[in-house]
């Protein structure tokens, strides 16, 4: 470790104890290819806390029951702890209604179900749909699909060398047959942060409904809808520390209500007859089947867990590991960071040269740090910076300035190696 | 270098990666075939002129990672001047090697791949080439290879 680096690590981070932090998680307290486990791969996941992997176990050791349907006890204390999480959502991006609250599988189901329902009955020949050049898959196939089934015409609005949206093109690509621009709040493989408030205020100029793939921000950036005054805000419960499988769409009630059903079964429906079926109000109308029960409550208690932790100090917290780690990165011959824009969240994808991501993805595996290499799903991007694939650290609120170091050297040995 | 890593990144191997053998497109072949990895975005291009039944001359060309390029790079040397049949035979006896279902007889130099069965993240790396050859030899109606 460098001198440098012992200085900047032993600084403390505004009183927060970061080591206590982490005792929440316990899969952190472990060894990997006998190195100290340092988890850096977590714009793909985050870990859980305890009170995530506790009230899961809880539910099913004692409540486990099926919802809406049963008179019974079990189901009724099932029900009420899954609603209480729609309320718990509402809070937390502040939407006017818990109806606007709709649990999906995740990310990549919600944009799936507006891309769906757009298709069916708001998209025609001659319309338009807008995305970005920095989106990843699922935030375009499902809009590629749409443009297919409804022959509207799919746009995709430029990005620089930074990485940042060309914020002209974006201009340019808006027109009054824009139906809906999607794009996402922070950029997956490059931490780009989007002026979302100012793409949102252009859609509207020309009429387009927006909605906003918040899969990487949900984590790092507090989020008010209704101060957006976006029609679709999505994110998966995943990447917010709590249990893969679960989603949330939120949605303005008015564009819910307009919006075709997606998936059809039960629990969505009003009356059933072989000739006609009548559907349920929001946000049943969107939940067809028996839901995710157990891991919905796990999004609870993850919401809860972070909403009592001093959230905005650890913002700045994974400010300042970006920051530190970019500083340090910047000074290893030959690194390359893929993704400069000036605002930026917890991501730093990077290229080594003469040597492939994968071989730096493996070989810091066996330094016990776990970072992802890849396409990281965003294919058009890679092409657009005319490279196969990055390594990516990505940054949570658990993180150190000591596991950066751990990194950086780790980084310098890959280097050396395949000099 | 964690000790564990090396039968994976053995010398020979970082320095076919470093410097592949069989590099480029040449001017002249019978046969091209593109492969991709729709894994980690790695593309790799064939060309072979193949002439009574044996690979007269074989290169790649395209960007990839120390093992898929080390593991086209040695497997050009090996099959070059020799008979389809062979290649055919050496295919199927690495891909039994690398996925853990066969030892290493027959294999010659190749051998030293043998390491990437303990890696299985990494086996597709490693066969990239060699089911682009495959598909070529069987002269299958295919633009591009992909090994999912």
């Amino acid at each position: 470790m460098t001198e440098r680096a012992t200085i900047a690590s032993s600084q403390p981070i505004h009183d927060i104890d970061i080591e206590a932090l982490r005792r929440d998680f316990p899969i952190l307290d472990q060894r990997v290819h006998d190195r100290t486990l340092v988890y850096l791969d977590n714009a793909a996941t985050t870990q859980k806390p305890r009170s995530v992997i506790t009230a899961i176990d809880a539910y099913y050791q004692r409540d486990n029951a099926n919802v809406h349907r049963g008179v019974h006890t079990l189901s009724e204390r099932a029900t009420v702890q899954m609603e209480a999480v729609r309320d718990t959502v509402q809070r937390f991006i502040n939407a006017r209604e818990r109806e606007e609250i709709i649990f999906t599988s995740g990310t990549t189901a919600a944009i799936n179900l507006i891309a769906h329902g757009f298709a069916r009955a708001f998209l025609k020949p001659g319309d338009e749909v807008l995305i970005t050049g920095m989106e990843h898959h699922a935030n375009i196939v499902p809009w590629q699909q749409a443009c297919e089934f409804s022959g509207a015409t799919l746009q995709v609005a430029a990005i620089t060398d930074a990485g940042e949206l060309d914020l002209d093109d974006f201009k340019n690509k808006l027109s009054p047959r824009t139906r809906i621009a999607a794009f996402t709040h922070v950029s997956n493989a490059l931490g780009t942060i989007n002026p979302i408030a100012e793409l949102i205020a252009l859609a509207r100029g020309v009429g387009a409904a927006v909605l906003i793939d918040g899969a990487q921000a949900i984590a790092h950036i507090p989020v008010d809808v209704q101060q957006l005054d976006c029609d679709f805000y999505v994110f998966s419960g995943h990447k917010l520390y709590g249990p893969t499988g679960t989603g949330v769409l939120y949605g303005k009630r008015a564009w819910l209500e307009k919006l075709p059903v997606y998936q059809t079964g039960g629990d969505m429906i009003r009356q059933v007859t072989f000739e006609r079926t009548t559907f349920a109000s929001i946000p049943h109308k969107f939940e067809a089947g028996t839901p995710h029960i157990a891991g919905i409550i796990g999004l609870g208690a993850a919401i809860a867990y972070l909403t009592s932790l001093p959230w905005r100090e650890l913002i700045e917290h994974e400010h300042r590991l970006l920051a530190y780690a970019t500083e340090r990165a910047l000074q290893i011959d030959g690194l390359k960071i893929i993704g400069t824009a000036a605002n930026k969240a917890a991501v730093l994808s990077f290229t080594l040269e003469h040597v492939h991501p994968h071989d730096i993805g493996t070989f810091l595996d066996f330094e016990g740090i776990a970072v992802r290499s890849g396409h990281h799903c965003a294919m058009p991007v890679m092409q657009r910076f005319d490279i196969p694939a990055t390594a990516r650290a990505s940054f949570a609120i658990y993180n150190t300035l000591a596991e950066v170091d751990t990194l950086i050297e780790a980084i310098e040995s890959v280097r050396k190696t395949f000099a | 270098m964690n000790p564990e890593l090396r039968p994976l990144y053995q010398e020979m191997i970082m320095d076919h990666g470093r410097r592949p053998r069989h590099f480029g497109a040449p001017a002249q072949f019978t046969h091209k075939l593109e492969a991709f990895n729709p894994l980690c975005g790695d593309r790799l291009t064939l060309y072979a002129t193949i002439e009574n039944d044996a690979v007269k001359n074989v290169q790649f060309d395209g960007k990839g990672c120390a093992i898929s390029v080390a593991s086209a790079s040695m497997m050009c040397d090996e099959i070059e001047g020799k008979s389809c049949a062979h290649a055919e035979d050496l295919f199927h006896r690495f891909h039994k090697l690398v996925t853990g279902q066969a030892s290493a007889d027959g294999i010659g130099r190749m051998e030293i791949l043998a390491g990437v069965k303990d890696f299985p993240a990494r086996v597709k790396c490693a066969t990239l080439a060699w089911h682009t050859l495959d598909h070529m030899l069987k002269g299958d109606a295919v633009e591009a290879v992909s090994t999912e």
